[in-house]
């Protein structure tokens, strides 16, 4: 085990499977010489050099779509995405083309590729560097899509998402970059695999990113009993451990750093409100966002993702009633 | 109150105010520096110090019904066009008198009164808007031009291609003006675009296009008039590209440690300021002991503004749930 930070170990991971496998070849916007605007590739030209570690224009729709290209000639190119928003210009390579490779070649290609972008609020970025946007790729077919949430997810999920033979989404939460964990090197994490953050008896907590920690927080707070599931892999969404956490409390509730309507979050109530109807205590529930764009505003922004205190609310609402408590928004009566 | 119309018919036929405007700007840049590095605003900023001769050329050029396009580097364009350091310095501090009410932030500053749309945080966001307000105007037969303001790195963008490509088959009335200041981000123009002379990507647009002296508010208003005057009687859009340069770094941490030594100091020498002190004094407009009282007097009010917008009041929760979709009407 080494003590680092989170884009320390973003930097361990490249490195390792650079070491490992040498079609592996990274490109975005000053990650060669500058190392990164976040330092996420600090000395990795240096040790592999410019053929496969390249500077490139501002120009996303072209080097994630020559990244599709690449993977499809049998590279495993890693392209960085600074901010998730820029990859709206880039979209139809990742969505429409990459998505749909394998598909539209009977079988005989695949995209190898890996994107990885920064995510999420509370850094003061306003609302067009702000966003997680996981959704505009959770519902397509042929892309997976995963998010850490300390440093040991961010060495092992890039691993697995740099090896794994199909395109993944690494969304990376920017607040995190310079925590500071505790990371196994060489472990690899499974792709569809959530990890067991806590264990406990009293309720089901699903969340991801750094949700995970607002909602580790919120439990020690609450002083309840819970499995926390840190879901690690939105698709594809891993059933199996939420629907048998689920089944031993009876209570879920799932934490999203995303807006309300059309979260990846109301797939996972849907499901284990289907499968497990007759086993449920309490109404399973969502925290999310409002749904509105990220505020600037150092007051406003505190109060976008779901917080450790709104989160302990809910939780201890959802062990004393059954119906499904409202969001902190509907509680306070904002004037909307 | 001096409003942002005021402030920008003040600059019409007014060499002087518009010298008084960069003062403010380089002013104002400092005061905004001096905040970030001491922790007191939040996220990150753009300074646009040694680009003040292209935002005042342009200001001063474009009537304030005509619109532009611009970008996160942002304040110097915002208070040339006439917001006021108060409404400017309040976004930037995420303050209820910011110009956006503080939900925007330091890249988001716009006022419709004097044609400042949204300006943008994504690369080449506003290239196509710019021609789409082109569009309209042709639409209303109105004489307005829309303006896209941009830096070197957007020209390898899409959208950069595309809007060019789409304002010349439409003759849409549309000027874009590239801020080439030779770097994005921290990689220099020659690492990342084949050629330097970025007009020339006009060239296969069919498109008029110059190449202008930026740190020269005559050459910008030359320049920016007859690409006006061109869109205005229905000849349809120009390029221009401006030579400047950025002399501080990219954004707030950035200390510009990969530019060669000496760029700077060439570059300053051409400094906007200094230019239009020498032209002012030698016009007669001014002394240098005027100059030097303008600056301490800039210096003094704006000080004394950050002041006052540090004590400004928060935006009220509500604001982060407004103005996401436009109000139904409600019939009476
Ligand atoms: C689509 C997109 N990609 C990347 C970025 C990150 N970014 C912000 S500013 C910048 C450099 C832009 O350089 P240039 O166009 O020359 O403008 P300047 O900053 O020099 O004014 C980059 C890469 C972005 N905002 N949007
Ligand atoms: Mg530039």
């Amino acid at each position: 085990m080494t003590a680092m930070r989170v884009r320390q170990a973003i930097v361990a991971a490249l490195a390792d499977e650079m070491r490992a496998d040498e079609s592996v070849i990274i490109f975005g916007e000053d990650i060669a010489e500058a190392e990164g605007v976040f330092k996420t590739s600090e000395g990795i030209l240096e040790e592999f050099g410019p053929l496969r570690v390249r500077d490139t224009p501002i120009s996303e729709m072209g080097f994630t779509g020559a990244a599709v290209g690449a993977a499809m000639m049998g590279l495993k190119p890693v392209v960085e995405i600074m901010f998730i928003e820029f990859l709206g210009v880039a979209l139809d390579q990742v969505v429409t083309e990459a998505a749909k490779t394998r598909y539209l070649s009977h079988g005989t290609l695949s995209v190898p590729m890996t994107i990885r972008a920064s995510a999420g609020s509370g850094l003061g970025f306003g609302c067009q560097h702000s966003q997680t946007l996981e959704h505009w790729f959770a519902s397509t077919p042929g892309l997976k899509v995963v998010m850490p949430s300390d440093a040991q997810s961010a060495y092992s999920l890039l691993r697995a998402a740099i090896q794994d033979p199909d395109p993944v989404v690494v969304l990376e939460p920017r607040i995190l970059y310079a925590e500071r964990g505790e990371v196994e090197t060489g472990k690899i994490a499974e792709i569809g695999k959530a990890s067991m953050r806590t264990t406990g008896s009293d309720i089901t907590i699903v969340a991801l990113g750094h949700m995970v920690n607002i909602a580790q927080d919120a439990i020690q707070s609450a002083g309840v009993s819970a499995d926390l599931i840190d879901l690690q892999t939105i698709i594809p969404w891993d059933r199996e451990t939420v629907l048998a956490s689920v089944k031993k409390t009876g209570r879920l509730i799932v934490v999203e750093e995303a807006p309300l309507s059309g979260g990846w979050g109301s797939e996972i109530v849907a499901t284990v409100s289907a499968q497990l109807f007759s086993s449920l205590k309490s109404a399973p529930f969502r925290i999310t966002t409002p749904d509105v764009p990220v505020p600037f505003n150092g007051g406003l922004e505190a109060r976008y993702a779901p917080t450790s205190d709104d989160v302990a609310r809910q939780i201890k609402h959802a062990l004393s009633q059954s119906g499904a408590p409202e969001p902190w928004w509907v509680v306070e009566g904002v004037p909307r | 109150m001096t409003t942002s119309i005021e402030r920008r018919n003040a600059l019409y036929g007014n060499d002087v105010a518009c010298y008084e405007r960069m003062v403010e700007i380089r002013e104002f840049e400092k005061i905004t520096n001096a905040f970030f590095a001491a922790g007191s605003i939040r996220g990150t900023t753009h300074l646009a110090v040694g680009q003040e001769a292209l935002a005042l050329g342009i200001a001063s050029t474009l009537k304030p019904t005509d619109v532009l396009a611009g970008t996160y580097r942002s304040h110097a364009i915002a208070l040339a066009l006439g917001l006021t350091p108060h409404s400017v310095l309040g976004e930037i501090m995420g303050k209820a008198t910011g110009c956006c009410g503080g939900v925007g932030g330091s890249m988001h500053m716009c006022d419709t009164s004097v044609g400042l749309l949204p300006t943008s945080a994504i690369i080449g966001g506003g290239m196509p808007i710019a021609a789409g307000a082109a569009l309209a105007f042709q639409v209303q037969k109105s004489k307005n031009v829309g303006v896209a303001l941009f830096g070197d790195g957007a020209t390898n963008i899409g959208a950069f291609h595309e809007s060019l490509n789409l304002a010349a088959i439409w003759k849409l009335p549309v000027i874009f003006i590239c801020d080439n200041n030779i770097y994005g981000e921290y990689s220099r123009i020659d690492k990342t675009t084949p050629i330097e002379d970025l007009h020339n990507r006009a060239e296969s647009y069919a498109m008029p296009h110059m190449a202008i002296d930026g740190m020269d508010i005559h050459a910008v208003r030359k320049g920016l008039a007859e690409a006006v005057e061109c869109a205005r009687s229905g000849n349809g859009p120009t390029f221009i590209e401006a030579k400047t340069y950025r002399f501080s770094g990219h954004s707030r941490a950035d200390q510009a440690l990969y530019r060669p030594d000496g760029e700077l100091a060439m570059w300053q020498k051409r400094d906007p300021l200094l230019l239009t002190e020498q032209d002012l004094i030698a016009r007669k407009l001014l002394t240098q002991e005027k100059i030097d009282l303008i600056k301490s007097t800039t210096e003094i009010e704006l000080g004394a503004l950050a002041k006052q917008v540090e004590k400004d009041p928060e935006p009220e929760l509500s604001a982060m749930f407004s103005n996401i979709y436009t109000p139904k009407k409600v019939s009476k």
